[in-house]
């Protein structure tokens, strides 16, 4: 199987995700700069976390029109397996693969801490080796994680199943708790949480999100 | 030239916390005055040699593609006639 992490200028958990992807999975995991658009077929492009261009107009809005994000939001049309961590989703989010979009904190502080974490949906490549309900403890680091939708769209993913990971105790002020969503056809996911950042020493809840994409893939193919 | 000044600002239904913090820290310097506090983005754009509707329709564009997040802001544009090369 065949990984790529996308590296924005200000991209700063790449090297998390390689080793995630790289070492402890032992799959093929490439670099992919974000002048280049994407030329091979991979099985998971990752978005990683970060402060792309600086965070500079919105957090993710510059790199969501870099141009490599053209050819990932190609291959996410085409189903492909898009998985945006923190920055990451901030920049899905700006690109539109996913609904929402992620503000400043409640209280404007940067939080870096473990956060307690629902699993609400598993019908999905991202959590289908968990079950609802299963709690997740997994680091956030940022300033800008409060995800915010509005009513009419809420319902709909709501009814689609597409919230995927809910904060056990809401630590930025996302609306209805939210820390992960995927698209209505669930390839794309994003999430505050850093699942890379705890798949080995301390916590491994990680482990879960990539275990069920392995899963997935293998089943896919 | 026409600059474009584009001013951003925060939905009125999205809460806006660094804007309630300089309130509260307005308070504490005791300005009592001000209720309400939000805070958004001013942006300027510069344009030489094109007439007003067409940059009227650039703008509109260029805050589409890139400046405003639609889920979460607003913008409003005045269009000011300067002298070519002129920072006011």
């Amino acid at each position: 199987m065949k990984t790529g992490v996308v590296l924005f200028p200000g991209s700063n958990c790449d090297a998390d995700a390689h080793w995630v992807l790289g070492e402890l999975l032992g799959l093929r995991c490439d670099t992919l700069w974000h002048k280049e658009p994407i030329r091979e077929r991979y099985d998971l492009i990752l978005v990683p976390g970060g402060f792309s261009y600086g965070d500079y107009l919105r957090c993710g809005a510059v790199a969501s029109h870099s141009p490599i994000m053209g050819s990932v939001k190609q291959y996410a049309d085409n189903g492909g397996l898009t998985l945006g961590i923190c920055n990451g989703f901030q920049v899905l989010c700006e690109s539109g693969l996913l609904p929402g979009a992620l503000v400043r904190n409640i209280g404007t502080n940067f939080i870096c801490r473990d956060v307690s974490l629902r699993v609400s949906s598993t019908n999905n490549p991202w959590t289908n080796q968990l079950k609802v309900g299963d709690e997740l403890v997994l680091p956030i680091a940022h300033s800008e994680g409060r995800y915010i939708v509005d009513e009419q769209v809420y319902s709909a993913m709501k009814e689609k199943d597409q919230i995927v990971l809910s904060y056990a105790a809401n630590p930025n002020g996302s609306l209805f708790d939210i820390a992960g969503v995927c698209n209505e056809s669930k390839n794309v996911f994003g999430l505050m949480p850093h699942p890379e950042r705890a798949s080995d020493l301390r916590t491994r809840h990680g482990m879960g999100i990539w275990q069920s994409f392995l899963n997935w893939s293998a089943q896919a193919r | 030239m026409i600059q474009a000044r584009i001013r951003i600002m925060p939905k009125a239904s999205i809460l806006d916390p660094q804007g309630q913090t300089v309130l509260h820290a307005l308070e504490s310097l005791g300005f009592q005055q001000a209720r309400a506090c939000r805070m958004g983005k001013f942006v300027t754009l510069d344009f030489h040699g094109v007439d007003q509707g067409e940059v009227e329709r650039e703008v509109a564009q260029i805050c589409k593609r890139l400046l405003v997040n639609p889920n979460t802001e607003s913008w409003q544009a005045d269009y000011v006639e300067l002298p070519d090369g002129e920072q006011a």
